[in-house]
């Protein structure tokens, strides 16, 4: 019996679908494009948080030692300052080191022949996993007993933080946008179809037809627009992806910015447009059909 | 079969559309439910088939409670009542044959069923030879009789057949009315609501006479002196 009323309901959808070819064709028009819509800032917010990630991982903290501390009284310093949560790692750098590093820039060294490595302390490169914390993060490492100064660039550390609140706002904004514009237009398509249907669905209630026989097939109508809707955005959002992608790695020289391939995103992006068109289908088309049931 | 007990019905505009209608129909019973326009005929069809519940007093149909039952167990009462409209009521892009097998897909009916049980009822209404046509291409009374084997294929307990010949001639109406009783001499309990005095005087069967929302006559063999209905 199940197995009938499957192909029964499978077999009404499908005939409802080409019944109102036109409406139909709409429907997963708009649902390809609320999709393209909403991957695409979807694509650009995760390739915002991958540059602002790289760039953040260059934004270090720098913890100058007390210049009474000895090389091994300051690389003791260490083991506090990574037990401070946020604190991603800390790189101890003497002060001959740093002194070689600062020297090693300049081609010409003999300006530096009356000074020595003295003039300058021994320091910690630190690394945070959260910019947004940064400001905490310095406070609690010049708290230090030995940390004599911090320096960190806490203004470039908002700027990324704000760009990344801006992308994902707008981005989350966006898509929840679309979801309702998708199931609104969803749901009048099935209206539409219903409304036509409406002396059979009258007909079927009188001759004891359960709401459950009704709503089958107009919810197995809005899961197959809505999964055709979300293959048809996939495929088109691939080939978007593709061609700005190339577009923006060929224009620049420096490879100053990297994109993630499509590969890596592909199987969550398809999950989510799967996901996305089956919401919108089913719960565009049982909300349409609600109204015809309560009889 | 059909249990009504000081039955009720207020609408919420205030119109009082039945005001204490009591009547029974036993199992295999063929009754003519009469009376004029807003005398509370269709209010009773309305309830019958539960698209209305009273307010109050006691409905029981074919062991249903009406007074008492939910709404996820409707669709169980109407298999159990086959309900004939004045209008006919066919989808006009179905065939005969699939309009009727349609009435027996909306119950779970297997293919099986559908392919023994169709061709019996198109048979049993004289129709057999239609079974492809569509109804816009049949005269009123085959569009009727269609309207009775739909009725009929998932073999209720309780025909209501609401002004069943409203749109035929007297020839076809008499036909629907033989239909009818034929269908009760089968073992089916009929209630035929109808305003056509001659046809119910012709067939001499019980006759409940309904005015202003109460019972006014019960008895067989005629309209009882009733003479507008």
């Amino acid at each position: 019996m199940k197995s009938i009323r499957t192909g029964y309901y499978i077999h009404e959808g499908l005939r409802s679908i080409f019944t109102h070819g036109l409406m139909s064709f709409a429907s997963v028009f708009i649902i390809v494009a609320c999709l393209i819509i909403m991957g695409s800032f979807s694509l650009l917010a995760v390739n915002v948080g991958k540059i602002i990630g790289e760039f953040e991982s260059e934004n270090v903290i720098l913890a100058y030692v007390d210049d009474s501390y000895s090389v091994e009284q300051g690389r003791g310093l260490g083991a506090q300052i990574e037990a401070i949560p946020n604190v991603r790692s800390a790189q101890f750098v003497s002060r001959d080191e740093a002194w070689e590093t600062f020297t090693s820039k300049f081609e010409d060294t003999s300006r530096f022949e009356n000074v020595d490595s003295s003039v300058i302390p021994h320091r910690f490169s630190i690394y945070v996993d959260d910019v947004e914390l940064m400001a905490q993060t310095q406070r609690s490492i010049a708290d230090i007993h030995g940390i004599a100064k911090v320096n960190a660039n806490l203004l470039i550390a908002k700027g990324f933080v704000t760009i990344r609140n801006i992308v994902s706002g707008v981005s989350i904004a966006l898509v929840a946008i679309l979801l309702v514009i998708s199931m609104f237009i969803m749901s009048n398509t099935i209206k539409l179809a219903t409304f036509e249907r409406r002396e059979e669905i009258a007909i079927m209630k009188v001759v004891g037809a359960t709401n459950s026989f009704i709503r089958w097939p107009f919810v197995f109508e809005g899961f197959i627009l809505g999964l055709l809707g979300a293959l048809f955005a996939f495929v088109a959002q691939w080939g978007i992806y593709v061609v700005v992608t190339d577009a923006i790695i060929k224009g620049q020289s420096a490879g100053f910015i990297q994109t993630i391939p499509f590969a890596r995103a592909a199987p969550a992006l398809c999950a989510v447009f799967v996901l996305i068109g089956l919401i919108v289908g089913v719960i565009g088309s049982s909300v349409a059909i609600r109204k015809y049931l309560k009889v | 079969m059909v249990r009504l007990h000081d039955v009720f019905k207020t609408y919420p505009n205030g119109t009082k559309a039945l005001r204490g209608v009591t009547f029974s129909l036993e199992s295999g019973e063929f009754a003519f439910l009469v009376g004029p326009s807003g005398s509370g005929k269709s209010t009773v069809i309305r309830m019958l088939i539960g698209e209305i519940a009273p307010t109050e007093g006691g409905i029981v149909v074919s062991g249903f409670d009406l007074t008492t039952i939910k709404p996820r167990k409707l669709p169980y009462l109407r298999r159990r009542v086959g309900v004939i409209f004045q209008d006919f009521r066919l989808i006009d892009k179905k065939t005969v044959h699939d309009n009727i097998a349609f009435a027996m897909r909306a119950v779970g009916a297997s293919v099986k069923e559908i392919r023994r049980r169709v061709p019996y009822v198109l048979d049993l209404v004289g129709l057999d030879a239609k079974a492809k046509s569509y109804p816009p291409e049949l005269s009123g009374g085959e569009q009727q009789r269609v309207a009775i084997a739909r009725a009929l294929v998932n073999n209720p307990d309780l025909i209501v057949a609401d002004e069943p010949t409203g749109n035929l001639d007297p020839a076809r109406s008499l036909e629907i009315l033989t239909l009818l009783q034929k269908i009760n001499e089968l073992g089916t309990t009929v209630l035929v609501v109808t305003h056509e005095k001659s046809l119910v005087d012709k067939l001499s069967r019980r006759v409940i006479a309904i005015d202003d929302g109460r019972i006014i006559s019960d008895g067989t063999g005629g309209y009882y002196g009733y003479e507008e209905y």
